[in-house]
């Protein structure tokens, strides 16, 4: 996992953007697209935002790579809307407690198309921008607290060594006869003790790396940063575009009729 | 007395200083008097629970603020209006807490010296904190990077990707990016190999000629650093009475006149190898035990190709194929290697750990069970050939995995328990963990935490708790890193005694010392290459008459 977030090798030009820039374009998609469930407004932003894809460095393959749990999940929601949202228009399917119409189709490929939408800025913004400068654009632009950005920064870290110390806890408890067989009762109960031998580790690793920060001077109230966050005329570009993909969206769907809010929807 | 680097040595000085941890009926350190001079290079010796850490948590600055010792017991950080400290200790005339980066701490666990994820971020953190002008931080970064000899990497290498050895080197340049007047380190070489140890001291000597700083090490094997620095100072644990240091002076008068000292308190003195109790004569070859043929090994699990490649299983790439090795009973089997050479992985393979990735682990008859005519019962029963395809009960009583951090293992909160677990979940009777318990000098602690034990406790504890399942083969990972000599005597001279009674002992370690106790075999991997055994035993032949 780790690896994967490593930006090295990625020259595309949304890595040169700054990260807060990208952020803001981002949380303006999304926004735009929780307000309604609609496919047109869905399809519309998640056509511009396939375009994207070269400028972030991304290709399908690699997006699959990174993102198929939250297309699986997508794709999942939209099946399920379809056959469980009340019927609307002719029948297509009917299996007992289980139908497809026109309406719950459409509905549920509106689901589906807007949890792509939504889901991919994220994937696209997490592909061309490194942690670090996130944390130091959050930082130093948005002006969070310092301490707490940079703490959790460091904490980011420690998730991917976490990751092999529960492989590795996993096997010193096999080693003293602790299973992951037996009944539900019995896995339950060892997957309980592995969270807590994790849990312990966690801890540790966790206050050491404290004394390390702290041994380095952290928690100071000045600090200088030795990568300055600066915005360029890239990132008005970047904003526009988020601007402007958040406005087709919504004109699209207005323009089809299609727009509901979510919040006005009849039950 | 600033030099070129822009480095002021500091000086350090103690008068009747002492601090008692939150939650702590004693003292870690007490009436402590030191004076350090500048540019004065200290070895700090002493037995476990001296408060030699402390000492450098202290100095550090970091103290009475979450801040656990490394080799200590969990649970060190406390309340702050707990601790309780007396007289005074000062860097310079001034606390050390008043003074950020006026001294600069590298600790035991390489691991947790990383902060950052690209190389020159992670140098460039001290520096930042202390609010260096950013225009000046980069030079910093780069000539710190240059003194460890980390310079040949780029500024955005991924510190995930470096070994122990650099992580450590990288911690020293975070430091030295700092411009501290005060180097403090705490056992930085405990968890290295050989190599990576020596590449450590070497850029710590490098630094300190070039900066002049102020050096105090913490460290038990004192051959490593003895031609680095100029005074050795011994501490003892704290009493009320008693000054807390023990003796002071040059290294070769203190290792002179303090020898027996200590070689008692378990420090590892030049030119001392510990008393071991001999192997008895060489017998017939043992019983095979365990045979793996053609064994490719990784950590990685194989994982699903995509769509495009219709979800085919991926084997993941082996870090070491083509072992063929056999494990005898009543043999040892040392596996050696230099670093990522997955020396670790192919004993956790070995172990029924860790699903091979190409070839065969195969336990004969003799282990598996099918005719050995093992009394118990419930798990004696035949076990199949495959080790890793045994229920973890099955595994426990016929092959022991002790893992490099005992803590890893732990499953009770109790010594007692943690020692009955296996036995009881066998059926065992409780007579061997008895033994266990008197042979390993464990029989005060049985109502203590496994977790607050000293770290030559915990080791002891966790060759225990495998042991007392009466495994027939004994796999140890590294048992000897950071080990006192008198922990890492009675481990060999234990292991050697297991060995004459007919228990086979694989052991991963860079240590030649303790190999030469064990004997046998040496297993030596090339790094991510074919490896074969340095003295090959027969091929893998199976008893006659006998059916699994």
């Amino acid at each position: 996992m780790r690896d994967a977030l490593n930006l090295r090798g990625n020259h595309a030009l949304l890595t040169r953007a700054n990260p807060l820039a990208k952020f803001t374009a981002v949380t303006l998609i999304t926004l735009v697209l929780a307000l309604s469930i609609d496919w047109v407004s869905a399809s519309v932003a998640l056509a511009f935002e396939l375009l994207l894809l070269p400028l972030a460095g991304l290709t399908l393959a690699l997006l699959w790579q990174r993102g198929w749990p939250l297309i699986l999940a997508a794709a999942l929601g939209g099946w399920s809307t379809t056959i469980l949202a009340p019927d609307a228009g002719s029948v297509l399917f009917d299996a007992g407690i289980w139908s497809i119409s026109a309406g719950s189709l459409q509905l549920g490929i509106g689901f589906m198309l807007r949890g792509l939408a939504i889901a991919l800025p994220a994937v696209l913004l997490m592909s061309c921008t490194d942690p670090t400068d996130l944390a130091d654009a959050l930082a130093q632009n948005a002006k969070l607290p310092h301490r707490f950005v940079l703490g959790t920064l460091a904490a980011m870290r420690l998730v991917g060594i976490m990751a092999e110390q529960w492989q590795t806890i996993g096997m010193a408890r096999r080693a003293r006869g602790v299973g992951s067989s037996g009944n539900p009762y019995q896995r339950c109960r060892a997957a309980l003790g592995q969270s807590f031998g994790l849990l312990v580790q966690a801890i540790r690793s966790a206050s050491r790396l404290a004394v390390t920060m702290e041994a380095r001077g952290f928690g100071g109230a000045a600090r200088t940063w030795a990568r300055p966050s600066t915005f360029s005329g890239l990132d008005a570009w970047v904003l526009l575009g988020g601007l402007g993909i958040a406005a087709a969206a919504v004109a699209a769907a207005l323009g089809a009729g299609t727009w509901n809010l979510v919040f006005l929807t009849r039950q | 007395m600033t030099s070129s680097t822009g480095v002021r040595p500091a000086a350090v000085t103690a008068r009747g200083w002492g601090w008692r941890h939150a939650g702590r009926p004693r003292p870690a350190v007490s009436s402590l008097d030191l004076d350090i001079r500048p540019g004065e290079r200290v070895l700090l010796l002493g037995p476990s629970g001296a408060g030699k850490s402390t000492l450098l948590h202290a100095l550090a600055g970091v103290l009475g603020d979450g801040a656990a010792g490394t080799s200590g017991p969990a649970g060190d950080a406390g309340d702050p209006e707990d601790t309780d400290e007396t007289g005074s200790l000062l860097i310079d005339g001034a606390p050390p807490r008043a003074q950020r980066g006026r001294a600069g701490l590298v600790q035991q666990d390489p691991e947790t010296q990383v902060v950052l994820s690209r190389l020159g971020d992670d140098v460039a953190f001290g520096a930042e904190n202390l609010a260096v002008p950013a225009a000046e931080i980069w030079p910093r970064v780069r000539e710190a990077l240059d003194d460890v000899g980390l310079g040949r990497l780029p500024l955005d290498h991924p510190t995930s990707a470096l070994s122990g050895g650099q992580k450590q080197r990288l911690a020293l340049a975070g430091i030295l990016a700092m411009r501290p007047g005060l180097l403090l380190l705490d056992e930085p070489t405990a968890n290295l190999d050989p190599a990576g140890v020596l590449e450590v001291r070497d850029a710590v000597g490098r630094c300190l000629d070039k900066t002049g700083a102020t050096l105090v090490v913490v460290e038990h094997r004192v051959a490593v650093w003895k031609d680095l620095v100029d005074r050795i100072v011994v501490l003892q644990p704290g009493s009320a009475t008693d000054s807390a240091v023990l003796i002071d002076g040059p290294p070769d008068r203190v290792l002179a006149e303090a020898r027996d000292m200590l070689i008692g308190a378990g420090v590892w003195v030049p030119g001392y190898v510990p008393a071991t109790r001999t192997r008895l004569a060489a017998r017939d070859a043992g019983q095979l035990l365990l045979a793996a043929d053609g064994l490719a090994v990784s950590r990685e699990r194989p994982r699903r190709a995509g769509l495009r490649n219709g979800f085919r299983t991926i084997a993941p790439r082996p870090v070491q194929s083509g072992v063929s090795v056999q494990v005898r009973a009543g043999e040892a089997l040392t596996i050696t290697g230099p670093n990522g050479a997955g020396k670790s992985t192919l004993a956790l393979t070995l172990a029924g750990l860790l699903r091979p990735v190409a070839g065969t682990v195969s336990a004969a008859p003799e282990l598996s069970g099918g005719a050995s005519g093992r009394a118990d019962g419930r798990a004696g029963a035949g076990a199949g050939t495959d080790p890793y395809r045994w229920k973890a009960q099955q595994l426990i009583a016929r092959i022991g995995t002790v893992f490099q951090e005992p803590e890893h293992q732990f499953v009770t909160g109790r010594v007692l328990d943690e020692l009955m677990f296996g036995p009881r979940h066998l059926g065992y009777g409780e007579d061997r963990v008895d033994e266990l318990l008197e042979r390993l000098r464990l029989t005060e602690l049985v109502d203590a935490n496994p977790y607050t034990l000293s770290g030559g406790e915990k080791r002891r504890l966790s060759v225990a708790t495998v042991l007392a399942a009466h495994p027939q083969v004994l796999v140890l990972d590294e048992p000897t890193f950071g080990q006192d000599a008198n922990t890492w005597a009675e481990l060999a001279s234990f292991l050697s005694e297991l060995l004459d009674a007919g228990t086979a002992v694989v052991s991963v370690t860079h240590d030649a010392e303790f190999s030469a106790v064990l004997g046998g075999t040496e297993l030596r991997l090339r790094p991510r290459q074919t490896a074969a055994a340095d003295a090959p035993g027969p091929d893998l032949e199976l008893p006659e008459g006998v059916s699994p």
